[in-house]
């Protein structure tokens, strides 16, 4: 516990001291909730609108009785429609912020927005919804569903997300749309395909449809080419790259390969649990 | 492991799981909880972890168990039940006083007016104890009896008495005269009965009584040669050829074996004329005493032989006389003899009522207990039995008699043959409830079963459910994947126990029979409970309750590891190797 940093102290100097992306509006601190009003009102100091952003943010793990600080007041922004790189050690925090971001975990202190709503402190039940309808996510190990093939796997999002009923109604517009989505990763020929008969490139070609499914407008990625080749790694990058390009849709990636980082938009480092801009 | 424990879904968890089990769906803007995953999911599941089915497997087997069980002890219940209510009649109007019911038609005609139209049939009857003597192979047998003076006339209107003999014509309706022959026409050992045994014994008896009468004035003779021997040797003449040759065939073929012959048919007994009146002797091949119907376990046992063939053994056949003392209707009550002709067996198949029971006119007992009155040529009975009309309820008739002629005033009780009979329903019942009781505890064994598969699948599938908790599913739609999962499982095993059971009910007497022949032991033994096959009765309602009882244990016990499931945080679970 000694070394965990008390989370208001740091959450100040940090967003103020750094020479950080944009500079975090002090009223968020107090009126989160009712962000939306001070977005309209509120000047930016920054011309581009963030997709989602850390505010402040501290997260440490408890291990062994001894609490270990991971993030130690994070200020991080990415921006609508652009692909942004979060490099780093291993144990920098990476993941960790990550996940954060995509409400799997919530900050022990500081603020979590997505499109200038504070999603950090929903209940549970709207932050399953909010990654569901908001998000799509991508992992180093796909995390593919054994069970289902390729094309469940691709629709279990739209399945989430609906009613048995809905789902049923709109099954043929999902199923289209899935087909769509495995032309667009190039697996239209193996979709009833269990995930264990496909390669690795195949599996997060996967994975990045069923990411897709439900029109999310921010992709995290967690190392998606950390465990491919450099071929598959480039051709699963460069898909990504073209989802950036063609629809728009924000990414934020995590990787700890400084050539991939290189090709993004932004790119910020994680080290000593803060956060420094490269790019 | 402990930090799959999310403890910020802590105050959710619980208000999601209580909604999930009480049926009550939360409806949010954004969640949709219900999702056609879970249904997949479950299925998948199913499909492809085949461990979780061996876990079942003993669900099947304990409601497969409970099904035969039940089947068997509520087809014993009901045979027993058809049974006793076959002997019995629904109400009995009845009294312990040793003179009895003096006006029996008084109360007959009360009881009627009472009941109205729900009165089926109305009988009288004697009942009292009474000591039965018989012989067999020489041998005087005592034994105790019930006896019942029956009116055969309206007996059979009040149970399914008449049914219960063994000879065609007694079946349609009872004299109490001896039958020429055919009684029990399948029953080999039963074949020398009725006048053919009746004349064939008197005649054997009148044989050895000419025989014996032969001999003894044989011996007369001999004895009176021997004098005259004797007479002729004092005068020094020998002659013994006549005396060899006459004494070996008096050893052989005397005295002795000739009386023992004799008792063996139950000749000295039959001796006295009693009452064939006017001082004419009575012919026993040609004449009957007032007849009996024997309950069969009286006069026969059941046993088998070398081969273990079943086979019932007679000491007594229709056509025997047999002796029966009973009390008179004085006071203090002396002890009366009366011959009676066997003319029939009882039986029941309740060996209770088949070993003691013994059936005669009620005149007959009537007029020998002096319980006749010549005034009003009526005579007393010990009780009124009554067969209620159908769809008549036997509790609330037995109340209103016991309105009409209450304890405090009379002395005569009601009692329906239900409570007659009470303890042993009650035992039948109370013998019931443990087997269902031990055999759920088979099934709540058979659930921490599935608990402990459930856990180690929830486990397994630690990766996979942070997976759908990261594509945004709610901790209670993975907690519904797992309790569906529990639900199917429990129906699947519940539903192919309940076949099982089914199926081995419908066969239980040719497995029963399979198992006899592998074993070479009785499985059901005939000798012991007088049914020749195991009765089964099934009540739909039983295999409801079983599979419900079944499917519940399988929920309840895929419950914790589905809370367990829903409570898991995604980020560690995501990590889980």
């Amino acid at each position: 516990m000694n070394n965990s940093i008390p989370a208001k102290s740091l959450a100040k100097p940090t967003s103020t001291a750094a020479n950080q992306l944009r500079v975090v509006r002090p009223e968020a601190d107090n009126e989160s909730g009712h962000s939306k009003q001070t977005h309209t009102t509120v000047p930016q100091s920054f011309s581009r609108e963030s997709m989602v952003d850390a505010r402040a943010v501290t997260k440490s793990y408890r291990r062994h009785k001894t609490s270990v600080a991971v993030l130690k007041g994070v200020d991080f922004s990415a921006e609508q429609g652009k692909m942004t790189a979060i490099v780093g050690q291993s144990g920098s925090g990476k993941s960790t912020l990550l996940h954060l971001l995509g409400t799997l975990d919530r900050p022990d202190s500081g603020e979590i927005h997505f499109a200038n709503q504070r999603i950090d402190n929903l209940p549970a039940r709207k932050r399953d919804a909010f990654r569901n309808h908001q998000l799509g996510m991508i992992f180093q190990f796909y995390h593919l569903l054994p069970e289902l093939t390729l094309l469940e796997n691709v629709i279990a999002p739209a399945m989430i997300g609906q009613s048995i009923l809905s789902y049923f109604r709109n099954r043929s517009s999902i199923m289209k749309r899935a087909k769509e989505l495995a032309e667009l990763v190039g697996l239209s020929h193996r979709l009833h395909h269990k995930p264990s008969q496909l390669s690795g490139g195949e599996m997060q070609r996967t994975a990045i449809a069923r990411a897709l499914i439900t029109d999310p407008k921010l992709l995290l990625a967690d190392e998606p080419t950390g465990n491919l080749d450099q071929e598959s790694g480039q051709s699963i990058l460069q898909l990504l790259r073209n989802l950036n390009q063609e629809s728009g849709l924000t990414i934020v990636m995590v990787t700890h390969d400084e050539n991939i980082a290189m090709q993004c938009d932004a790119l910020v480092r994680l080290k000593g649990g803060k956060v420094e801009r490269l790019k | 492991m402990g930090m799959l424990w999310h403890p910020m879904d802590q105050e959710c968890y619980f208000r999601i799981l209580v909604d999930k089990l009480i049926g009550r769906h939360r409806r949010t803007v954004h969640a949709k909880e219900r999702g056609m995953y879970k249904v997949l999911l479950c299925w998948r599941y199913l499909k492809t972890r085949w461990i979780a089915l061996a876990s079942i497997v003993s669900v099947t087997l304990g409601v497969a168990t409970l099904i035969v069980v039940n089947s068997v002890m509520d087809g014993f219940t009901s045979q027993m039940q058809d049974r006793m209510h076959g002997i019995l009649s629904d109400l009995v109007v009845e009294t312990r006083a040793t003179n009895g019911i003096a006006e029996p038609n008084w109360y007959i005609e009360r009881i009627r007016a009472r009941l109205g139209e729900s009165v089926d049939g109305i009988t009288t009857v004697v009942t009292l104890p009474a000591m039965m003597t018989f012989h067999h192979n020489g041998n005087a047998h005592t034994q105790q009896i019930n006896l019942i003076g029956i009116d055969q006339s309206t007996y059979a209107s009040v149970s399914d008495f008449s049914k219960y003999l063994l000879h065609p014509d007694n079946k349609r309706q009872l004299d109490f005269i001896l039958k020429r022959n055919g009684y029990a026409p399948d029953r080999e050992a039963l074949q020398p009965s009725g006048w053919e045994y009746r004349s064939r014994v008197e005649q054997l008896k009148k044989d050895r009584q000419t025989e014996l009468e032969r001999y003894r004035q044989l011996q007369a003779k001999i004895a009176e040669e021997q004098q005259n021997q004797i007479a002729k040797d004092s005068q020094g003449l020998s002659d013994s050829t006549a005396d060899q040759a006459i004494d070996p065939k008096a050893n052989e073929n005397g005295t002795q074996p000739l009386e023992a012959n004799s008792d063996l048919l139950g000749g000295p007994m039959i001796q006295p004329v009693q009452n064939s009146g006017g001082g004419r002797v009575f012919d026993a091949s040609i004449e009957q005493r007032i007849g009996i119907v024997l309950g069969i376990g009286i006069g026969s046992v059941r046993g088998r032989d070398s081969d273990g063939q079943l086979k019932d053994y007679f000491f007594i056949r229709p056509g025997d006389d047999v002796s029966v003392a009973f009390p008179n209707a004085g006071s203090p009550p002396r002890a009366i003899d009366e011959l009676f002709t066997v003319v029939d067996f009882y039986e029941s198949k309740m060996s209770e009522y088949d070993a003691t029971f013994a059936f005669v006119p009620i005149e007959a007992l009537q007029r020998a207990r002096g319980m006749f009155d010549p005034l009003s040529k009526q005579g007393a009975v010990t009780s009124i039995q009554i067969k209620l009309a159908r769809g008549t309820d036997l509790n609330s008739a037995r109340d209103s008699l016991r309105d009409e002629f209450p304890p405090s005033e009379s002395y005569v009780q009601v009692n329906s043959w239900r409570d007659t009979q009470g303890p042993l329903l009650a035992a039948v019942q109370l013998e019931t409830t443990i087997l269902n009781v031990l055999l759920f505890m088979i099934i709540a064994v058979a659930g921490f079963g599935i608990l402990a598969t459930f856990f180690m699948i929830v486990v397994e599938k630690t990766r996979d459910i942070g997976v759908l908790k990261s594509l945004g599913a709610p901790g209670s739609g993975i907690a519904s994947i797992f309790l569906g999962y529990g639900v199917l499982l429990g129906s699947v095993g519940s539903g192919v126990g309940v076949l099982c059971g089914l199926a081995f009910v419908w066969k239980i007497n040719e497995i029963a029979r399979v198992l006899e022949w592998i074993t070479g032991r009785e499985v059901f033994d005939p000798t012991v409970y007088y049914f020749d096959t195991i009765p089964t009765v099934i009540h739909p309602f039983t295999i409801v309750w079983v599979s419900i009882g079944a499917v519940l244990i399988a929920i309840l016990a895929s419950v914790l590891p589905s809370i367990r499931a829903a409570r898991m945080h995604p980020v560690e679970a995501l990590r889980y190797e």
